[in-house]
């Protein structure tokens, strides 16, 4: 497993999520915190494309071998992709948590939520 | 959070810290979870050897002229049986045959056993021997400060241990007083995990001798979720999931450990539910498909996941499971709600994982 990183080109959300903002549209995953604190992901049952997900709700979950853990959605919208790369080898939310490892790609029903989440270093100093 | 401070640490905790494990409050214990990762841990024990430090474990001293007839009246299993340097699993019951722990008593001497608890239990269990000793001529001793309590298992634990032990080994299910890294201790043939090796009992003092040499020998650091994973995938029962005051052995499928004619207390009333029956029994599954079960997850039609993890091994879920005792049959199939998605799975003989060679 990589050492902690919190690029600065994402956003955060306080459970752990980051979100990649490309104009309306925006990719999911769970930061290196999640990923280490949950340890080795054994399982992801990815959400259906088409679905709506709703700021601050669990919209999946991702399993490691001691327990389950709930996926906040860091932005509204509806999904148009999911990382079906996942189910053979989900173990890569661990080892690429911000690259190979993201979980879906949403259209964002209001972009104006980004204002609300944390920049990478508001985030790494919500850790300490 | 707030209560780590008033967690114990066992001798080890700065070897965990030192080797990077997450630790995490167990039974009032701040114990090592995981080091590596935990299936990573689960293969070394499966293909190599691995280390578990388990000082948070019990132990109780029972010794005196009536130690043998006492400890029959209290524990399931026929203690007559145990040889000196001997060990034995049996269950402590209450009346009602309601399980309070379950237990490995070693024969140290003709009158004295050393029986290990669950470090959830011990005070229950100390309290329950200690009140019902008061008829029979014995001394019933807290020992649980008196030891770190160190598992070496795997394919590979006795070669591995061989080399830093003077003297020989002790066959399975029987203890010896050996010198390991030149520390004296009880070396007993028992473990946890469905694979060979032992466990080991020593003055606290020494533990991080001990457990640097096993380290410098080979052994994986191995925590508490490799434990947990190892014992489900060879159905061994874990106290608080899988038994409880509310289960007597018969449904939890302990009926092998108890010996119903020498009187234990409960005794009738597990005697009684062997003839019976009972309603549920206790199951080995494997998921067929995707999904992970997990305790406390209902099992459509009735019944209880009582753990559920996923098994490295097998690479699935898998899981022991309370159900109706009419379909609690190998091959038959259940459905398991998990968080509202039904998971369907099918009911195996145990173990669920068998060691190679075996």
């Amino acid at each position: 497993m990589a050492d902690p990183s919190y690029p600065d080109d994402l956003k955060y959300h306080a459970e752990h999520d980051w979100a990649r903002i490309e104009g309306d549209s925006a990719t999911f995953g769970i930061t290196w915190y999640a990923q280490d604190a949950l340890g080795e992901v054994v399982f992801f049952d990815p959400p259906e494309v088409g679905a709506e997900v709703s700021k601050d709700q669990a919209y999946t979950e991702v399993e490691s071998v001691k327990a389950v853990s709930d996926v906040f959605a860091p932005l509204s919208g509806e999904i148009t992709a999911v990382n079906d790369a996942l189910g053979d080898k989900p173990e890569t939310i661990n080892e690429d948590p911000y690259g190979e490892g993201w979980l879906v790609k949403v259209k964002l029903s209001d972009p104006s939520e980004v204002d609300s989440l944390m920049d990478a270093s508001e985030y790494q100093a919500s850790l300490d | 959070m707030s209560s780590t401070a008033e967690l114990r640490r066992t001798p080890l905790y700065d070897r965990h810290e030192a080797a990077g494990a997450k630790l995490v409050p167990f039974a009032g214990w701040e114990m090592p979870v995981q080091y590596a990762g935990i299936r990573e841990e689960h293969i070394a024990v499966r293909t190599g050897a691995g280390v578990f430090d388990v000082s948070h474990m019990g132990q109780v001293l029972t010794r005196g002229p009536e130690a043998l007839a006492f400890l029959q009246r209290m524990l399931s299993n026929d203690v007559r049986r145990i040889p000196q340097g001997g060990a034995q699993y049996s269950v402590m019951c209450r009346e009602d045959g309601g399980v309070l722990d379950d237990l490995f008593t070693y024969r140290l001497a003709e009158c004295e056993f050393l029986t290990v608890t669950n470090a959830a239990n011990h005070e229950k269990d100390l309290g329950w021997l200690q009140s019902h000793a008061g008829e029979f001529d014995v001394d019933v001793l807290d020992r649980a400060g008196d030891f770190a309590m160190l598992a070496l298992q795997g394919p590979n634990a006795c070669s591995l241990l061989q080399g830093v032990t003077e003297g020989s080994l002790p066959a399975r299910f029987h203890v010896v007083l050996r010198a390991v890294a030149g520390v004296p201790m009880l070396v007993c043939g028992t473990g946890y995990t469905g694979e060979g090796g032992v466990e080991l009992l020593l003055d606290p003092e020494h533990a991080e001798d001990v457990w640097d040499a096993l380290v410098a020998a080979g052994a994986a650091p191995a925590g508490l979720g490799a434990r947990d994973t190892l014992r489900l995938e060879v159905c061994f029962h874990l106290y608080g999931n899988d038994l409880s005051e509310q289960r007597n052995p018969i449904e939890a499928g302990l009926g092998w450990c108890c010996k119903e004619q020498t009187g234990f207390i409960g005794s009738e009333a597990v005697s009684a539910a062997r003839r019976e029956g009972t309603t549920e029994k206790l199951v080995p599954f494997v998921i067929e498909g995707q999904g992970i079960a997990r305790q406390g997850n209902p099992v459509l039609g009735g019944g209880e996941v009582t753990s559920g993890t996923f098994s490295p091994c097998l690479e699935r879920g898998i899981g022991m499971a309370y159900v109706s005792s009419a379909r609690a049959e190998p091959g038959e199939h259940i459905e398991i709600d998990v968080r509202r998605r039904t998971r369907p799975a099918r009911i195996e003989r145990r173990p669920l994982y068998q060691r190679k060679g075996a």
